[in-house]
């Protein structure tokens, strides 16, 4: 895939940045206001489908940066999966046990283990769409190989 | 055993995400990861039923305890219904991935292929659990996408069609359970189903509940491909690889579908007349329509479909007379065995539909064709093959001693003690037309003159492994009529059904 | 109560193009649009007039009514379900157009009877 003009790929550096960190603000503030891990993983997304956009890629690349982010999908659910279910294994018995502290009402580390879940569900999300979004680059690129 | 029941959920999702990220390095992990966890299911359902399960064990979530009375956490329930659809589950689950193993090999995404699988084992162990009506469309969801993507598996001109088409209509059912449960939340304000249930039962019946009935029930007919929304079975069941079509046609309309009709008609909403006459009317036409469609086809996977439908429908008249019994005051033996009959039939068609279309997927294996007038002569060739395909033939057409005929016995009996006549008569009606088809497959695939001139070799061990285990199991499940075997599998689930408040009474208060 | 049969015209409005539509992506366009009307239902059961948001901050006076909080829940989980159906869809048509090479539903018509 070709890259765009030298203007949109200024401009595309200058702006992923901030769209990296408004998206990363959403996730840690999930538990606080509106948005969180779907919102916030969607946007973390945006940012890195803007840069493949701005800057093209080799299929090969493109294929490399499936396989990776496919992986890091499944591995967050995984850590999901077990931090859920460390409430089942120690103590009480019971699946998805808040069991950490709850802190301060409206602190940023507060809730429990709601900022931990939220994280991982942000990056589960952002690898999603990243991977979705790079099936279909990766099936037009050879599409058109061809 | 309570802290037991997340592990349904648990297990089969951790495979799912374990696959793609070890499967990748280390050879043969998924398969193996897949047989093991699947096993450890089969043995934990049967240690659940052996320890009993009379009284619904509420599990959850969270450990949040009910507020004043009004249940917030979620609630993963496990009664007599719900371990006699995990233990089929997890069964013929167990069955199709080992199957697999040797199958799996024409195609190059194996470790796609298992992860798939055990997500849609997970959603299907999810809406079987689960006492809470959105959390039910989640785990519907996961279920369905996950069979989407396995029906297209092929990514073969057939195959994109049929997912296609199963998805638009799949889709709309689930909107139309997704809409349902939102007027079902407009309604009450809750979403547990036991709390929902002792809400409806203090207010009054009125057209905006025969609303949301009507929803639910095209919703999961679709789902369970009930006559009128039968078009997509047929086409999705046939493309998808042949382990797919056994748990496709032997599990998922089964858990979506027909599990989830009878658990909220029964158990949530108060039993209804009209609601048991649209069932039971909706079984007959799949049970008469499903077998006459079936006659004219000579694709063999599409005949087994078309079949698949037809037999549905005998489970679907079975509990409906029970349900129709109930309502009017009849016999409440004669509900009971009927009931019993209908889930008899549930597990029964599990067994041998499963086998069927692994018996269809080991003859497309050797000889890469599904249609019926090219094969011929295989009996010599296929030993097992054929073998097991005639023990499920005579099953699925309810000849003795093999399981299909004593759930069809006890149907038909039950059918004519509650004095539905006419019932019976289709029902044996149909019983004899499924023959004739079956002996039609029986003679043009295995009887025939030989028409390959290629060398055919029997399918390799997993294959047949899983083969004559179902075989055995199709032979040994007709001890289910004897009462002390019965006593353990089959009858806490009728009691489930029998009993129709008593799942949201304990629910809230017990455990 | 006008609204919510605007809701309803709404998914039949999805459900007419569902129907007569031939092009796959519009088939999929006429889907998605059933599935918003039934997540603008579900956001408007929950809505109380005059109700706050449900978030626990200082704005908001002690005895203030809150919009139901869980339609909403609710509605961002069948977002995500909606999203991965969509993606299927989608991929799944990309995958038919490369097959036949057309979107025209009329011409992909290999499974019958």
């Amino acid at each position: 895939m070709k890259g765009l003009t030298p203007i949109v790929k200024k401009i595309a550096q200058l702006m992923c940045g901030m769209i990296f960190i408004y998206g990363i603000y959403i996730v840690v503030h999930g538990h606080l206001t509106p948005g969180g891990a779907f919102a916030g993983g969607i946007i973390l997304a945006g940012a890195f489908i803007l840069l493949i956009l701005a800057f093209g890629s080799e299929v090969i690349k493109l294929r490399k940066e499936e396989s990776g982010s496919s992986v890091s999908e499944s591995l967050s659910l995984l850590v999901t999966l077990i931090l859920a279910s460390t409430g089942l294994l120690i103590g009480s018995k019971v699946f998805f046990k808040n069991f950490l502290p709850p802190g301060q009402i409206g602190q940023l580390v507060s809730a429990g283990a709601i900022p931990l879940y939220n994280i991982l569900i942000g990056i589960e999300v952002a690898a999603a769409i990243i991977t979705i979004f790079l099936a279909l680059i990766i099936f037009k690129e050879e599409e058109e190989q061809r | 055993m309570t802290h037991l029941v997340p592990l349904y959920v648990i297990l089969p999702l951790a495979t799912a995400f374990l696959i793609p990220v070890i499967g990748r390095m280390v050879k043969g992990f998924q398969k193996t990861l897949f047989s093991a966890v699947l096993l450890f299911l089969t043995v934990l359902t049967f240690y659940i039923l052996f320890s009993g399960v009379d009284q619904p064990v509420a599990y959850k979530i969270g450990g949040w305890e009910p507020v004043a009375g009004v249940p917030i956490a979620i609630y993963l329930v496990m009664d007599g219904l719900s371990a006699l659809v995990l233990l089929i589950i997890s069964l013929i689950g167990f069955l199709a991935g080992f199957y697999a193993i040797s199958y799996i090999k024409r195609y190059t995404a194996e470790n796609n292929f298992y992860a798939l699988l055990a997500l849609m084992i997970a959603g299907m162990n999810g809406v079987v659990l689960t006492g809470d009506m959105f959390n039910l469309y989640v785990f519907l969801e996961i279920a369905v996408i996950a069979s989407y993507a396995l029906v297209a598996f092929g990514i073969e001109r057939t195959e994109l069609e049929a997912s296609f088409k199963y998805q638009v209509l799949g889709g709309v059912a689930s909107l139309l359970i997704l809409l349902g449960v939102a007027m079902l939340y407009w309604k009450t304000q809750t979403l547990n189903m036991a709390h929902i249930s002792q809400v409806l039962a203090q207010s009054e019946n009125n057209a905006f509940l025969t609303f949301t009935q009507i929803l639910l029930i095209s919703g999961f007919g679709l789902k369970a491909a009930m006559i009128p929304f039968h078009a997509w079975l047929p086409d999705a069941h046939s493309s998808a690889p042949a382990p797919i079509s056994a748990m496709l046609s032997g599990v998922l309309i089964k858990a979506v579908g027909v599990y989830a009709l009878l658990r909220l008609f029964f158990n949530m909403f108060a039993i209804d007349f009209q609601i048991s006459l649209v069932i039971t009317a909706i079984g007959t036409l799949s049970m008469v329509i499903g077998v006459l469609l079936a006659i004219g086809q000579w694709d063999l996977k599409r005949l087994l479909a078309y079949h698949s439908i037809s037999q549905m429908g005998y489970v679907v008249i079975g509990v409906g007379m029970g349900m129709i019994l109930l309502v009017e005051g009849g016999d409440r033996s004669v509900a009971s065995l009927a009931i019993a009959g209908g889930l008899f039939h549930l597990i029964n068609h599990a067994v041998f539909k499963g086998l069927l279309f692994l018996n269809a997927g080991a003859i497309e294996h050797v000889t890469g064709t599904r249609n019926l007038k090219m094969m011929g002569g295989l009996f010599k060739t296929l030993p097992v093959t054929s073998t097991t395909s005639l023990g499920a033939s005579l099953s699925i057409s309810g000849i003795p001693p093999f399981n299909g005929f004593f759930s069809k016995l006890i149907i038909i009996v039950a059918a004519i003690q509650g004095e539905f006549y006419l019932l019976a008569a289709l029902a044996v009606v149909v019983s004899i037309i499924t023959l004739a088809s079956f002996m039609k497959f029986q003679r043009y695939a295995f009887f025939d003159q030989p028409k390959f001139s290629k060398k055919i070799r029997e399918v390799p061990f997993t294959m047949r492994f899983s083969m004559i285990v179902l075989v055995i199991l199709c032979l040994g499940l007709s001890l289910l009529i004897f009462p002390g075997v019965r006593e353990i599998i089959l009858s806490p689930a009728v009691d489930v059904l029998m009993e129709t408040t008593n799942y949201a009474t304990t629910t809230l208060t017990g455990m | 109560m006008i609204i919510y049969f605007m809701c309803f015209i709404l998914f039949l409005v999805g459900l007419y193009g569902m129907v007569t539509r031939r092009n796959l992506i519009k088939i999929v366009i006429s889907f998605t649009i059933m599935e918003f009307s039934i997540f603008l239902f579900f956001a408007l059961i929950g809505y109380i007039d005059q109700g706050y948001a449900p978030i626990l901050s200082q704005n908001v006076p002690e005895q203030a009514t809150f919009v139901d909080p869980l339609p909403q829940a609710m509605v961002l989980t069948a977002i995500v379900i909606g999203l991965a159906t969509s993606a299927m869809l989608l991929a799944i048509a990309i995958r038919l157009y490369k097959k036949y090479g057309t979107f025209n539903i009329r011409k992909i018509n290999n499974l019958r009877g």
